[in-house]
């Protein structure tokens, strides 16, 4: 509830005396018969400022949508119109906001009775009216400012004049606003408040819930529908209507509760028992009047049937159930006489509502039903017996209504007259008849989904494809045949005649083998033991050969030789160099020896006693010294140097053996280049730049990232 | 399920092994490894390439016609279950792998026939041309001509000649 100090105003007698209720009980049926649907939706109205807010909003848009540069070497009517802009400026937002308020909030009026009575009871018409009055009359107010001060604008002979017209309007509209700002802080209290009714729409179905504190109304609504509504044993929980929505026939039932009212009489109700009366007289709905016969709500029945016949008239053309409540604690056959009489009276009411409405006089049993909302015995039932009860008055009112004939030719179904007393029965079809009647009889055919579920059902029965397969022998049906054998798809080889041609191959292999016995093995003369046994000596001997060719090659003895993959022919021979100098003219004799004396090979080594045996190169027995001195002795040179080891004294040298390390150190030097055909150590030329081996390729083995 | 033949080496894919790629002209290639895979996408041909069944059928290795391979046919139209039949096929399929596996030793065999004659002419041209190798060509030669033949002449005796 709102705490504002403007409530506290009492509410207006004169408007609300019993006559003028009835009469606006009926004028409020009058208004739903108008109507149309409307959404009430006061939960968009927009957030109303603060006085002093307003104030900066407006000033500080200004400030921002306006151009702000001014001089006062500018033009007259540059400066005049620079100012009067910002007043009109200023004066368009003013009225623009106002205007949103005022149109936002709903005219009490304008609205369904039952929201205008809600609003009034809650916050005060009047009070709404003039905070809304107010705001109206200051927007005019700004706008005459506006006008003003932009006449006079159009006379400002300076900057400073013009400047201080423009201060002089927005001060006073500013001041206009402050003024109002309490009615601003109110309407936001309000919208606040608004926003947070439960939205009920008026002209649906409804079932409303009254009686009097603590009857377990709440706990009603709270069974049937997903409200959860505060239930708490002291009285006056609940404090305003709340709202929850449960369902019958396919259709949405609105069910509201109300706080609880007391036997008072009108004028003395507070605030919250007017929202429930409020809810009472404009609501068509049906009512369920909830009556606690044990008494445990702290009322006796007597004091809940007071209540009953007090408001009795707002149940006017309203379906009307009486429900009593708390049967778990006492039951309707254990009450006392006079609490019993008095039940009857209601019930009585109550028939005639039912009467009233055209129904067939029954023996109330529809009027008075027992629940208990501890137990949930029986809540189903009033559930059902009110939505029917409202149902019913509601089609009945629709049917009366203009409105049906729109819709009526949904229900109605045009027949043509007939025209002779001719029957003309529909036409179907002799076999379909017969086919009809046969399913009539034959039973129901059992399904492979029948047999599923008698097996466990989806998961744990697996259906046998191979039921209905069409073969010679019925006992095959099961049977598993392989796909593979041996390497083999055994349907390639599946054939009817297959046996047949079986046996054609095996007769062709019998023959076909018979053949083979019969052919002879080729004659073929071997090798004698003797023979086999030289042929290996030659084999051996050739892969010696080739061992020491090899090695050889990779040390031949500093001297450049043609690699044999160029050489294959064996052109490269100091004979074959000297016939080719002689054709040219040229005396060979020198080359030759020359070439021959850097080859001291091993034909020099062979001597005449080995005979045939000119293979032993290596180790041969030789000695190492007459090998050297003929190694060092070149032919042009051998006699006129000393041998290696006689050490001279002018030489430098220290012993032989020094002398010869020197000599070989030397060597060893010239070794490689002359391997590599090289004159000397400042020949650095190399032939082939990018030889083809390093820069292409792939590789048998291993990876060409690096060469 | 059903054994493939791989395109560039022929041999069996087994359900689980290898790469099949379609092609855009919806022509498939089989793959059983690989190996073949790559070679396959070098461009090479399996013609010429030694180890694959295409080269050794084409260059005679293989046999390549024969009686046994008519058995194994892909037939599109499946034939109705008989247990029968089943049993005999499964009982050919094991005597016709027999019978091939028997003639393709046969043709192997014919195949290598002449290899015997060949070594063993060759091993002859080797002896009589590398025996310097081993031998002194003098010494061969000393041998054959200085066969001293000893020719026995029986001389008459006075005592043995008849008298006449």
């Amino acid at each position: 509830m709102i705490n504002c100090y403007l409530l506290s105003q009492v509410l207006d007698v004169r408007w609300y005396s019993s006559k003028g209720f009835r009469a606006f009980c009926a004028a409020s049926v009058f208004w739903y018969k108008l109507l149309d649907m409307v959404q009430y939706n006061f939960k968009k109205i927009t957030k109303v400022p603060t006085g002093k807010d307003f104030v900066d909003i407006v000033l500080s848009r200004t400030q921002r949508q306006t151009p702000t540069v001014v001089h006062k070497g500018y033009a007259i009517n540059r400066i005049r119109q620079f100012y009067m802009r910002k007043v009109k400026f200023t004066q368009t937002n003013f009225h623009e906001k106002l205007s949103t308020i005022i149109e936002e909030f709903p005219r009490l009026d304008d609205i369904h009775p039952f929201y205008g009575d809600l609003l009034h009871v809650l916050y005060n018409k009047d009070h709404y009216k003039l905070a809304l009055g107010q705001i109206n009359t200051a927007r005019n107010l700004i706008g005459k400012i506006a006008k003003d001060y932009v006449k006079l604008l159009k006379y400002g002979d300076s900057l400073y004049r013009c400047k201080a017209l423009k201060v002089a309007a927005l001060g006073r509209m500013c001041t206009v606003t402050k003024r109002i700002g309490p009615s601003l802080a109110y309407l936001d209290q309000i919208r606040q408040h608004m926003a947070r009714l439960p939205s009920i729409d008026p002209n649906t179905r409804t079932i409303l819930i009254c009686g009097y504190p603590n009857v377990g109304k709440s706990s009603f609504i709270n069974k049937i529908t997903r409200a959860d509504v505060d239930v708490q044993p002291y009285a006056f929980t609940t404090k305003s209507l709340f709202v929850g929505h449960t369902d019958y026939k396919y259709l949405r039932y609105q069910v509201i509760d109300t706080p609880g009212i007391l036997d008072r009489p009108f004028e003395d109700r507070n605030i919250i028992e007017m929202c429930s009366i409020t809810a009472l007289a404009h609501l068509r709905a049906a009512v369920l009047f909830f009556l606690d016969i044990s008494g445990s709500c702290g009322y006796t029945i007597a004091q809940q049937s007071a209540l009953f016949h007090s408001i009795k008239s707002l149940f006017m053309n309203k379906p009307l159930i009486i429900v009593c409540n708390k049967t778990d604690l006492q039951s309707l056959e254990g009450i006392s006489e006079d609490d019993k009489k008095l039940v009857e009276e209601m019930k009585s009411e109550a028939m005639k509502t039912l009467i009233g409405q055209g129904g067939e006089a029954k023996d109330g049993a529809e009027v008075l039903l027992t629940m208990s909302t501890l137990t949930e015995q029986g809540v189903i039932a009033v559930k059902n017996a009110a939505c029917e009860r409202l149902l019913d008055q509601r089609v009945e009112i629709k049917m009366k209504s203009k409105k049906i004939n729109d819709c009526l030719n949904r229900f109605h179904v045009a027949v043509p007259k007939p025209r002779d007393q001719k029957e003309r029965p529909p036409c179907i079809p002799q076999a379909v008849l017969e086919a009809k009647a046969k399913e009539a009889e034959k039973e129901k055919r059992k399904l492979e989904k029948d047999l599923e579920e008698e097996n466990g059902g989806a998961g744990v029965y697996s259906a046998s494809l191979k039921k209905h397969y069409l073969l010679a022998d019925d006992e095959w049906k099961e049977d598993n045949m392989p796909e593979i054998l041996d390497g083999h798809n055994v349907y390639d080889f599946v054939d009817p005649d297959i046996l047949q041609r079986l046996e054609e191959l095996e007769k062709e292999e019998g023959l076909l083998q018979a053949q083979e016995d019969d052919e002879v093995d080729m004659d073929v003369e071997e090798l004698t033991p003797q023979q086999q046994k030289e042929l290996a000596e030659i084999r051996r001997k050739k892969s010696v050969l080739i061992r020491e060719h090899r090695i050889k090659k990779s040390t031949a003895e500093s001297r450049p030789i043609v690699p044999r993959k160029f050489d294959k022919d064996k052109m490269f021979t100091s004979e074959r160099m000297g016939r080719q100098l002689s054709s040219l003219g040229l005396d060979p004799s020198k080359a030759i020896e020359r070439v021959r004396s850097k080859s001291r090979g091993r034909k020099r080594e062979r001597s005449p006693d080995h005979g045939g045996d000119d293979m032993m190169v290596d180790g041969d027995g030789s000695n190492k010294k007459t090998r050297l001195r003929s190694l060092s002795r070149s032919a042009s040179r051998s006699r006129s140097r000393p041998p290696t080891d006689v050490v001279i004294p002018g030489e430098g040298y220290k012993d032989s053996a020094q002398k010869i390390k020197a000599f070989k150190m030397g060597k060893n030097s010239v070794q490689k280049r002359n391997k590599d055909a090289r004159k000397g150590e400042g020949d650095r030329v190399i032939p082939n730049l990018k030889p083809k081996h390093l820069y292409s390729g792939k590789r048998s083995n291993g990876k060409t990232t690096r060469r | 399920m059903r054994l493939e033949k791989c395109w560039f080496c022929s041999s069996t894919v087994y359900p689980g092994h290898g790469i099949q790629f379609v092609r855009n002209d919806a022509k498939i290639f089989r793959f059983c490894r690989s190996k073949c895979h790559k070679n396959f996408k070098m461009k090479r041909n399996p013609r010429k390439v030694k180890w694959t069944k295409a080269y050794r059928r084409l260059h005679g290795k293989d046999m390549t016609q024969d009686a046994t391979f008519e058995f194994e046919r892909k037939r599109n139209r499946p034939e109705r279950y008989d247990r029968n039949l089943t049993e005999n096929t499964l009982k050919a399929i094991k005597t016709i792998d027999k019978v091939r596996f028997r003639r393709e030793e046969t043709h192997h065999k014919k195949r290598m026939s002449g290899k015997l004659a060949k070594e063993t002419k060759e091993a002859r041209k080797e002896l009589d041309q590398q025996i310097n190798l081993i031998k002194a060509p003098g010494a061969m030669v000393k041998d054959t001509s200085s066969a001293k033949v000893t020719v026995k002449v029986q001389h008459e005796s006075d005592e043995n000649r008849m008298e006449e």
